[in-house]
């Protein structure tokens, strides 16, 4: 289809903004050569533009998203409505607090929701994502050490199932990151860890649910360990909604981790973002909080620097309308709603395994959380077939594909993560689709490669695309 | 109590006993006991949708609404048109993920092709992410880009906005780069400061211009001085404002950096916002974050994927550029819907209005006892002394609902205009200042 | 597969061409049949110090990046540019593809000969 600079004609446009009444100075600036070469178009053809790309996207509300450890439920319409409303989105960040008290109200409630949630004594909005999360997180763990005169503790130690974005966080924070194994059920593998753990230790990253969708049994005896040696914990929220109201980071021993509210608080993921990646610690950790600290104040709020804090981690209050649109989700689900929720999403993963099972090969068989790992190792060494193969044939069937290739630990990864917000007749649907998927690549192997055949475009070269980059249209 | 499950109970308990299972405890086996929460959350009971609507509306209602707005300072109230929101609003688009299935994903994966083409455009740059988290983090984030083994120390210009320096220190804090804020000097950066320090060692220079004051820096003068030093210019600019001056590949930047906010974002409280990033060629594999990159599919058709993928923190780990992996996607394609609503002579206009309409609030001000503190071409933003306690005066204003400018010292306030001040809106804030004064 | 009689190998699957202290690295054929298309190459500058059995550079493919590693201490005399621009050389012809040159060499790894390293890659293959 035709890039928007395709389309249009010299001189056509929208008539958006009346002519200014107040002398012309512009004259007298340091100006741009020429202008620069944005579209000319009708609004027409705008319109129907991104009507035609939004044809080309598969959304949460075009069907099935079962991407593991994304958490793609349903966003509710409500919490859109909510951070529509003017008396949020036309508030400007640098208005004095007197004039702002609806919004540190949200921003108050939903620190103490999250608290409450997590086991945690103190929150913070400012991360923009969940990796920023982890980033502020591993400064608050920095600064912990740091403010005790404590700064050989140079280390975090981070499991080999990890997403990618922990060892990242822990080089952006000044870290040497320090892998260690997991054991055969894809957990910590607690010789490892004693091994590594020492007075060089700053943390352990770690999430749980883990990245092959169990809950760590060993959870204490993890926390105790890294404790014992001077460390502090970090619990990578990413895998919350399996447990939220279940049971909590908090008493598990973690001291400091981060959620993200576009996975387990429902806002929706925009296309790669805006997301928020609040982080929640213990008071021991509070006043090295970055950003302003909202604090009650008489029958109001005001906003305040935490004593020892870090600093800024974005220019204002963070992602502030996925915020609203959160405290509306934990609002509206309540105390027993959240639960149930946690409780539902396992209960549809566990199904959607047990129905595959016969047919897909299960990389650990056992109950498992929010989500669960298939490896298509057999098939790929038998007969060719990969996890890139059938994810790609189950684009011709309006599924999105699983994760594909996480975690590391498990190859020929397929990562299913179907969450609560699925019915019954939709999973039994699915899992009809993967099996037929599957039959086939035991009929007609080598055509597995040659899907997907009926979606706006075919498989693409990635190769090209990387080795000559054309990243702009000229 | 909201629920979003489809299922009712007795739907799931059926689910429950084809797995074998009775109780949806035994779900939760693997956790130990004493790890389970024994109570219930410490959070009130789930609202139905009707309370919940009437609940959010009272906080909302809480907050004080400006009719009149006259404050930037990293913020900025610009017209948004229609188009934007509905275009943007398409569930499509706001309810996907990250377009790592290319095949299901070429409306989002054109949408921000189409982005980095016109952020390049605005720039005058070869190459443009796909957006990182607000205009503080892209600059912390071109820092980082600027840094190699043989030189370490990110300086930034004193007159970039403090909370943009604020974000560069704590990201210093964490990386363990030298970090050198040069003194500002009248308003702008102070380039004999810069020559003071020693060099060998600067990786990088950040200005801002406008800068925080709203005063337009010498940019081509500060390009040559630093890279005379071997070292790399990062310049961050109002994206308006290039609809009108001079870009940074024109003044010789290596990075041009921003906050895309004015680009059709609401105030929002400060967020959602959005980072941009745009830089010459022989940088682009250095570049934090998403990347989409045109190429053809199995038939030969165009299309496009997230590019040049080893330098992220999926595949390179604790060697990545950055750690970056949710960005703000939704907000860079409606940037990309507003630059096309406004086309090249649509932005221009805004920013002339805006250069137009701050001319004459300063005029108007000056007229009754402000005056200017820096000397020197400015955009839409500048600083006064006030005749009166500036703090003082922004409450009395704020109570015949005006948003005053920003006060910035015991007598200094940093002023704003933009299209949406017209001339009737700013004699009305003059006559409001007069009875404040009286 | 290619296995050159003149080169010798590194266990992490480089070949090097060592001469009156001067010494030649690149990927084997083995290994950019493993690794796919490539598609960058991160090089060292002319002028860094190597050190064997340390990583000197690395490269892309689409989604994957592997280090590559010096079989030899020494100076770096020169880097093969065209790789920059054309890192597909190394999978049309690895043994041309060169990545540095290496002089002032003054320690080696233990290294290959042609027959024992395509037993090593053969064994690889059987994991």
């Amino acid at each position: 289809m035709k890039l928007i600079f395709e389309m249009g004609a010299p001189g056509r446009g929208c008539d958006l903004l009346p002519d200014c009444q107040a002398p012309d100075v512009s004259g007298k600036a340091t100006r741009r050569a020429a202008r620069p070469r944005l579209p000319e178009v009708s609004e027409t053809e705008l319109s129907r533009h991104y009507t035609e790309l939004a044809k080309q996207v598969h959304g949460v509300n075009d069907g099935f998203y079962p991407l593991g450890s994304c958490t793609m439920k349903y966003n509710p319409k409500i919490d859109e409505q909510a951070a529509a409303l003017p008396g949020f989105s036309q508030i400007h960040p640098l208005q004095d607090a007197a004039d702002a008290q609806g919004c540190l109200e949200v921003i108050h409630k939903t620190e103490n929701a999250l608290c409450a949630i997590t086991g945690m004594d103190a929150c913070t909005l400012q991360p923009a994502a969940g990796a920023h999360g982890e980033f502020t997180g591993l400064l608050l763990i920095k600064a912990y050490h740091v403010s005790r005169g404590d700064e050989k503790r140079r280390k975090i130690i981070v499991p080999d199932s990890a997403h990618g974005t922990n060892p990242a966080s822990g080089a952006m924070a000044g870290f040497d990151v320090i892998n260690i194994v997991s054991d055969e059920n894809g957990c910590v593998d607690l010789a490892a860890l004693r091994a590594a753990v020492g007075e060089d230790t700053a943390g352990l990253m770690l999430t749980n649910p883990n990245t092959v969708g169990l809950f760590d049994p060993n959870i204490a005896e993890i926390t105790r360990i890294v404790h014992e040696a001077g460390g502090l914990c970090y619990y990578d929220g990413a895998n919350l909604n399996a447990i939220m109201g279940i049971a909590r980071p908090g008493d598990m021993g973690f001291d400091v981790m981060h959620l993200n509210l576009h996975k387990t608080f429902s806002t929706p993921h925009g296309g790669g973002g805006p997301g928020s990646g609040p982080v929640a610690c213990k008071h021991f950790l509070a006043d090295f909080l970055p950003g302003m600290r909202v604090v009650e104040s008489g029958d109001g709020y005001e906003a305040m620097r935490a004593k020892q804090s870090i600093g800024d981690m974005h220019g204002f209050y963070g992602n502030f309308l996925v915020v609203v649109r959160a405290l509306c989700y934990i609002m509206s689900l309540g105390r027993e709603g959240i639960p149930e929720a946690a409780t539902g999403a396992v209960l549809n993963a566990n199904y959607m395994m047990h129905e595959l099972k016969p047919y897909y090969h299960m990389a650990y068989d056992r109950t498992c959380m929010h989500e669960f790992v298939m490896t298509l190792e057999h098939e790929k060494h038998e007969r060719n077939v990969s996890a890139l193969d059938i994810a790609k044939a189950l684009l011709d069937h309006g599924i999105h594909p699983p994760t594909m290739y996480f975690p590391l630990i498990v190859h020929e990864a397929l990562m299913i993560e179907p969450t609560e917000t699925e019915s019954r007749e939709t999973i039994d649907e699915a899992v009809r689709i993967f099996i037929e998927v599957l039959k086939q690549s035991e009929k007609t192997p080598e055509q597995m490669h040659a899907y997907p055949q009926q979606t706006p475009v075919r498989r693409l070269d990635e190769v090209t695309a990387a080795r000559k980059p054309v990243v702009r249209y000229d | 109590m909201g629920s979003y499950l489809p299922s009712t109970k007795e739907e799931r308990l059926d689910m429950l006993h084809a797995i074998g299972m009775n109780s949806f405890d035994e779900l939760y086996a693997d956790i130990p006991e004493k790890l389970r929460c024994r109570e219930p959350l410490a959070l009130p009971e789930g609202l139905s949708e009707l309370e919940l609507s009437r609940k959010i509306e009272e906080i909302a209602a809480k907050n004080v609404r400006f009719a009149h707005i006259f404050r930037g300072a990293g913020a900025y109230h610009h017209y948004i048109p229609a188009i934007v929101k509905q275009v943007t609003s398409k569930e499509e688009f706001v309810t996907a993920y990250t377009p790592y299935q290319a095949e299901i994903s070429q409306g989002i994966l054109q949408s921000i092709f189409e982005y980095q083409t016109m952020i390049c455009e605005l720039t005058g740059m070869d190459a443009s992410n796909a957006s990182v988290y607000d205009g503080a983090t892209a600059a912390a984030e071109a820092t980082a880009m600027c840094r190699d083994r043989k030189r370490k120390t990110v300086v930034v210009s004193g007159s970039v906005d403090p909370k943009v320096i604020s974000v560069i220190k704590t990201y210093c804090f964490g990386s363990g780069a030298p970090l050198v804020i040069l003194p500002e000097k009248d308003g702008r950066t102070d380039m004999d400061a810069w020559a003071a320090l020693d060099l060998s060692d600067a990786a990088c220079l950040l200005i801002q211009s406008p800068n925080y004051y709203g005063l337009i820096e010498d940019g081509a003068a500060i390009a040559d001085a630093v890279h005379a030093a071997g070292a790399k210019l990062i310049m961050s600019c109002n994206p308006v404002a290039l609809g009108l001056l001079k870009t940074p590949a024109e003044c010789g930047a290596d990075i041009a950096v921003g906050e895309g906010q004015p680009l059709g974002l609401p105030l929002g409280f400060g967020g959602p916002y959005l980072g941009y990033m745009a830089m010459t060629k022989d940088m682009m594999r250095k570049l934090p974050g998403r990347i989409v990159g045109q190429t053809v599919d199995a038939d030969g058709k165009r299309g496009y994927v997230l590019t040049l993928q080893a330098r992220e923190q999926h595949i390179r780990r604790e060697k990545a550029s950055s750690n970056i992996c949710s960005n703000e996607a939704l907000c860079a394609m409606t940037a990309a819907v507003y630059l096309a609503a406004m086309g090249g002579a649509g932005l221009e206009k805004a920013a002339k209005s805006s250069m137009n309409n701050a001319h004459y609030l300063l005029s108007a001000l000056e007229s009754v006892g402000f005056v200017r503190k820096y000397e020197g071409e400015f955009f839409h933003e500048f600083v006064t002394i006030c005749p009166c306690d500036a703090n003082e005066l922004a409450k009395k204003l704020a109570k015949k609902g005006y948003l005053s400018g920003l006060p910035t010292g015991e007598r200094e306030m940093l002023w704003c205009a933009t299209e949406m001040n017209s001339v009737g809106e700013i004699d009305g804030l003059i006559a409001a200042i007069k009875e404040v004064l009286a | 597969m290619n296995f050159p009689e003149e080169l010798r190998y590194a266990k992490s699957h480089e070949w090097v061409k060592i001469e009156e202290g001067n010494a030649i690295i690149g990927l084997t054929d083995y290994a950019q049949s493993e690794l796919g298309d490539l598609v960058f190459v991160n090089l060292p500058e002319v002028g860094d110090e190597l050190t064997a059995g340390e990583a000197f550079g690395d490269v892309e493919s689409v989604k994957a990046v592997s280090d590559v590693y010096s079989p030899v201490s020494g100076t770096v005399a020169e880097i093969n540019e065209e790789l920059l621009d054309h890192p597909e050389r190394i999978n049309e012809a690895p043994y041309e593809a060169w990545f540095v040159k290496v002089e002032n060499v003054t320690a080696e790894e233990e290294l290959f000969d042609a027959a024992a390293y395509e037993a090593h890659c053969a064994a690889e293959s059987e994991d």
